[in-house]
């Protein structure tokens, strides 16, 4: 996200700022990737559908070729010791990177007990009593969107 | 067929995946883990540190996943399954030019599934450190890496260096 906007806004000027800003917004919500939904959006803002597909395949393109490469090694290299000792580090470095995206969120919440109950809610059922993730969601997902609607004059 | 259950099952998770894909890590681990028993949860945490360290989106991690599970296909299945529902989604919304990205309806959404994609990562945080297996020195680093990304400025890739290195110490 650093160098897209780096490259897009301030080297090529291809657009503002606060453009970056609304279609990175609108990206956090959608599901899936968010930098490959906000390279869509701005894909489609410079160059219509044919920039959208543009900008998806060339932020993915060259990256997957490289995963492959990545996972092939893995099928072939991962079972040695070494190997296994680094890749067990590196898990526990890539937890806390999981944990911090979750906590860089809660800058977000309103200073309300209510949306901390929804977060235990979801961690309760998914992490601890192993509900579906998407039974889980269908059942917390609008309750949370209908109450934040309820509350929004407050 | 590995590769088509994989595609239908990403696929729904995926179009779920609100602020981003590591919300839904649970129900890939628990499907292709624990379900079908395809690959081990020790190679899932593996793959998705693997995927951390690579270019591009992280989402990327989804790939290696398939890759190990069915191979090309696999891979190529899991993929689609990822950037399939964000492709629809991004476009539906610049198409109907989402008229209001400031208005109550839309705001209220934001806010309300916030909570919801942060339960999601705890749980993605919990599966990961479940998996890996119990031990206080790794603990210490999950916890220092949460210290350093919220406190300093810090690239990620060099933590994940880092704990490589301390892996290969034998510090774990």
């Amino acid at each position: 996200m650093f160098w897209l906007r780096r490259v897009l806004v301030q080297q090529k000027r291809w657009l503002s700022d606060a453009d970056f800003i609304e279609l990175l917004g609108m990206a956090r919500v959608l599901p899936g990737p968010v930098a490959f939904n906000t390279s869509l959006m701005i894909g489609h803002r410079l160059g219509g559908y044919r920039g959208a597909l543009a900008a998806g395949a060339g932020l993915v393109g060259a990256p997957l070729v490289i995963v492959v490469a990545l996972g092939t090694a893995y099928q072939h290299v991962g079972t040695l010791p070494l190997v296994q000792s680094a890749l067990r580090g590196m898990s526990f470095v890539a937890t806390g990177l999981v944990l911090a995206n979750a906590l860089g969120l809660a800058g977000g919440l309103p200073r309300r007990p209510l949306p901390w109950l929804f977060v235990v809610a979801v961690f309760a059922g998914v992490a601890l009593l192993h509900f579906p993730l998407v039974a889980v969601m269908a059942a917390l997902a609008p309750c949370a969107i209908a109450l934040t609607w309820a509350a929004r004059d407050r | 067929m590995e590769a088509g259950q994989l595609f239908l099952q990403f696929f729904v998770l995926c179009t779920l995946a609100v602020g981003g894909l590591n919300s839904v890590m649970p129900g890939m681990f628990h499907y292709v883990v624990e379900e079908q028993g395809w690959i081990s949860g020790r190679e899932f945490t593996d793959l998705y540190a693997l995927g951390q360290v690579a270019p591009g989106p992280n989402a990327l991690w989804v790939t290696l996943i398939g890759l190990q599970i069915a191979s090309w296909p696999g891979a190529l299945a899991a993929t689609a399954a990822v950037l399939i529902p964000g492709t629809i989604f991004s476009l539906a919304m610049v198409t109907l030019q989402s008229r209001n990205p400031q208005g109550p309806f839309a705001t209220a959404f934001r806010r309300g599934l916030a909570p919801i994609a942060m339960g999601l990562m705890f749980s993605s945080g919990w599966v990961l450190l479940r998996s890996i297996g119990h031990d206080w020195i790794g603990l210490a680093m999950t916890v220092l890496t949460v210290a350093a990304v919220l406190r300093t400025r810090i690239s990620p890739l060099l933590l994940l260096a880092a704990g490589g290195l301390a892996g290969v110490a034998g510090l774990l």
